[in-house]
């Protein structure tokens, strides 16, 4: 792949005034990246600790509700953000290369899967909402018990608000991602990135593998209580 | 500009370009400094207005002045206000933001950008919460806690809860540039054990901002979500716990206490050296206390909780966890100390507050030990010895040390020094109103007023004619400063580059510094607070 000297002209402008190298540059951006995703995992945290709690102690209200979801839904969307995070993967080393081309479509790939994965979500959202599952003055949980146990209807309410709340912000994690990808594709097409010049496709990859792993983790913590039927 | 100057003047970042859009559009840390100074210098006076209401209603034992529901919004938006818009940015988006790169020898924080970024969030966050004030207030106290605040108040709960947790974000993101500025854009040869211990304080609050804040915002948007769709999460109506809010909560805002007060105690660890002409007493002691501090300040959030049901066993834990927390105070107030021991002393303004700060917040640390401990705790707990306690810290402390600072620094900022009487005399002014307004309130307390209510038994009305009295003075003490320091700007002697005779880089340069703070990169050879080999400043701004 062949640069334009006009590409390479924007590279050597990429360096901002008030860094002495590139090295210092990139070093500096992933720094940042890093603590953000650290902020984060605390931001998801307090949800996660909300649930840890909250499970351990209504286990029959979140394992009737976790038997209320679509685990073949679930398990297709955690493969479609697998898949994603490769073709990301993918994508940095292609920046790095120089690859224009590939860059590209990998970037395109990668905003497929998001864009699919937004998709199958929301078709579950939609049936939970057809089912009045949906935490509010119309929620209702048919289910009154599991293995002889007593569902208690405020605490499947409970199990509920929690999915929405996490899924949900996940999902708003999505969209931004798919809006970054949008920018990156872009650039990708413009011959922006390259081997001095890779960071922002880097740090947007480091973003999109930190969603795809707080996923990894609301799978079989939602879906997954107890499967046994 | 109404006419050009005669004489050209040398170039620095306040007249490097004028108009209102190169300060608006602008990513030189420096003039957001400023940016952020003006800002929460407006709502440190909407804060202390709310403050002037509230000791005006207590100044008679009835509920004379305003209602019951307008006491909860005054004692609410005062909390939130002075917290949220004013504490926690104060010294590090403003002097941390002026002062960190000048300190390491960069040109700029790591992300200009983001940094601009940050303080757009605090406006939008600021704009909102005033339109909040404005459309009615919020009651819920400053605390938000559930499931009051998503159940039963009928007040603008999301909308302050939005604007803080927008405020967050700015907060986070400060803190994210100071983190990745003092690790990677230190100059040649200042390394981490020569760095200034303001730069210490400061890494140690951004890592609070970094790992505390995000937990709030959560909360926040978990209590938004309760209240406007009664996604039940605290609400025991809807299945939740309100305990569990409060754990939430607190685990961000009992280390925001430390966001507070860490930068303060950076402040006088550059003060207390320059006024003493002698190296800081135990750097390496200083600098891990900082970070001590902000790892245990972590651990011990269930302190606010000793009467809220939480059990016996977590609550030994968090109480002997929360003594933990005295030890790296203690460090630092004993290394000032012995700092200042056989010093050169010179009392001018910045001096005075460190001494001020060094005083009160031993007074608040101290008595936060009462609170830790759990017996006394039950007895004094949600009544003025609490109120007291933590205005010892954030205003005695935290406020005192941010004056230090600005006095300390004011002549790098702008180019001009303050009348010297003037400040010394405000100085003076804070600490007697300071004292004169709290101190009864530890009596109050621990005699068994409670805090939140808008009336009060009579017996308890001279001390409370003693505090709202202070609290006025204290309202001159505060007002003085803005004044002279407007003043000054126009009128003000120019100041020298170091008229302190000061170490650190900060001093190197010219007042005020060019727009890329060094005229060549610096390259450090020396340790930090190398007094023995500075000399005192020739002409001597202050008479000895």
């Amino acid at each position: 792949m062949s640069d334009s000297p006009a590409a390479v002209e924007s590279r050597d402008l990429a360096l901002r005034h008030h860094f002495a190298t590139q090295e210092q540059q990139r070093r500096a951006a992933s720094l940042g990246m890093w603590l953000f995703l650290s902020t984060e995992i605390m931001f998801f945290g307090g949800m996660f600790c909300a649930y840890l709690i909250y499970r351990r102690l209504y286990y029959t209200e979140f394992a009737a509700g976790s038997r209320s979801l679509d685990v073949t839904l679930g398990a297709v969307n955690t493969a479609v953000l697998i898949c994603s995070s490769l073709t990301v993967a993918l994508g940095v080393r292609a920046a790095q290369m120089g690859k224009r081309k590939l860059l590209v479509v990998l970037m395109l790939l990668t905003l497929v899967f998001g864009v699919a994965f937004l998709g199958i979500k929301g078709v579950e959202w939609n049936s939970k909402f057809k089912e009045h599952h949906v935490p509010g003055t119309s929620f209702h949980f048919e289910q009154t018990a599991l293995d002889g146990k007593p569902i208690d209807p405020q605490h499947i309410q409970l199990y509920f608000s929690l999915y929405f709340a996490m899924t949900g912000m996940h999902a708003l994690h999505m969209i931004i991602g798919v809006g970054m990808f949008l920018y990156l594709t872009y650039h990708s097409w413009k011959g922006r990135y390259g081997p001095e010049y890779f960071t922002p496709v880097e740090n947007g990859g480091l973003y999109w593998h930190f969603v795809d792993i707080v996923w990894i983790y609301l799978f079989p913590l939602l879906y997954l209580i107890d499967l046994k039927k | 500009m109404a006419s050009a100057a005669v004489i050209p003047e040398r170039e620095h970042y306040l007249n490097q370009e004028y108009g209102i859009r190169s300060w608006l559009l602008t990513v030189d840390h420096k003039r957001i400094a400023l940016l952020y100074l003006m800002s929460i210098t407006f709502f440190f006076f909407i804060g202390g207005f709310f403050a002037l209401l509230i000791r005006l209603e207590l100044l008679t034992p009835a509920g004379d002045l305003v209602q019951a529901d307008t006491y909860n919004k005054l004692f609410t938006m005062h909390g939130q206000v002075m917290i949220f818009f004013f504490l926690i940015p104060s010294i590090p988006a403003v002097l941390g933001n002026f002062l960190v790169p000048l300190m390491i020898g960069a040109k700029d924080l790591a992300f200009p950008r983001i940094n601009l970024l940050s303080w757009y969030l605090y406006i939008i966050a600021g704009g909102l919460y005033l339109h909040c004030i404005l459309t009615g207030g919020v009651d819920t106290g400053w605390t938000f806690y559930t499931p009051f605040s998503t159940a039963f108040s009928n007040t603008k709960v999301i909308e302050a809860g939005l604007a803080v947790f927008i405020a967050g974000f700015s907060s986070i993101l400060t803190g994210l540039n100071f983190v990745v500025t003092i690790h990677r854009m230190r100059a040649p040869g200042m390394t981490w054990s020569r760095l200034p211990l303001f730069i210490w304080a400061h890494y140690a609050t951004s890592i609070i901002m970094l790992l505390g804040t995000p937990v709030l915002a959560i909360t926040l948007v978990l209590v938004v979500l309760e209240r406007a769709f009664h996604l039940g999460i605290f609400d025991p109506k809807l299945g939740g716990d309100p305990l569990l809010f409060q754990h939430l909560f607190w685990f961000y805002s009992h280390p925001a206490v430390y966001i507070m007060i860490l930068p303060s105690m950076g402040v006088v660890s550059e003060i207390v050296p320059c006024f003493s002409r002698k190296r800081i007493f135990g750097y390496q002691f200083i600098a891990l206390a900082s970070i001590m501090i902000a790892v245990v300040g972590f651990l011990v959030w269930a302190h606010h909780m000793f009467v809220a049901g939480i059990s016996l066993y977590s609550a030994l834990v968090f109480s002997l966890l929360s003594y933990l927390v005295a030890v790296p105070s203690a460090i630092k107030v004993f290394n000032w100390t012995a700092t200042m021991y056989k010093g050169t002393i010179t009392f001018s303004t910045p001096m005075l507050y460190a001494f001020g700060f060094i005083g009160l917040f031993t007074m608040g640390g101290l008595t936060g030990l009462f609170l830790a401990c759990l017996g006394v705790d039950v007895h004094v707990h949600d009544t003025y010895f609490v109120i007291a306690h933590f205005h010892y810290i954030m205003v005695g402390g935290a406020v005192m040390g941010y004056l230090g600072g600005m006095h300390y620094w004011w002549p790098k900022i702008s180019g001009r020094m303050y009348p010297e009487s003037w400040g010394r005399l405000a100085a003076l002014t804070v600490f007697l109103g300071f004292n004169l307004t709290f101190f009864p309130q530890f009596i109050l307390g621990y005699m068994g007023m409670p805090r939140r209510y808008w009336q009060y038994p009579p017996e308890f009305q001279v001390l409370n004619v003693f505090s709202t009295a202070g609290s006025t003075i204290l309202a001159v003490g505060y007002v003085l400063p803005m004044v002279y320091f407007l003043w000054s700007m126009r009128y003000g002697k120019i100041a020298p580059d170091n008229p302190w005779g000061a170490s650190g880089l900060e001093w190197m340069t010219s007042s005020p510094p060019p727009t890329f703070n060094f005229e060549e990169t610096p390259v450090v050879t020396w340790e930090a607070y190398d007094y023995a080999n500075i000399p005192a400043p020739e002409e001597v701004p202050v008479e000895r």
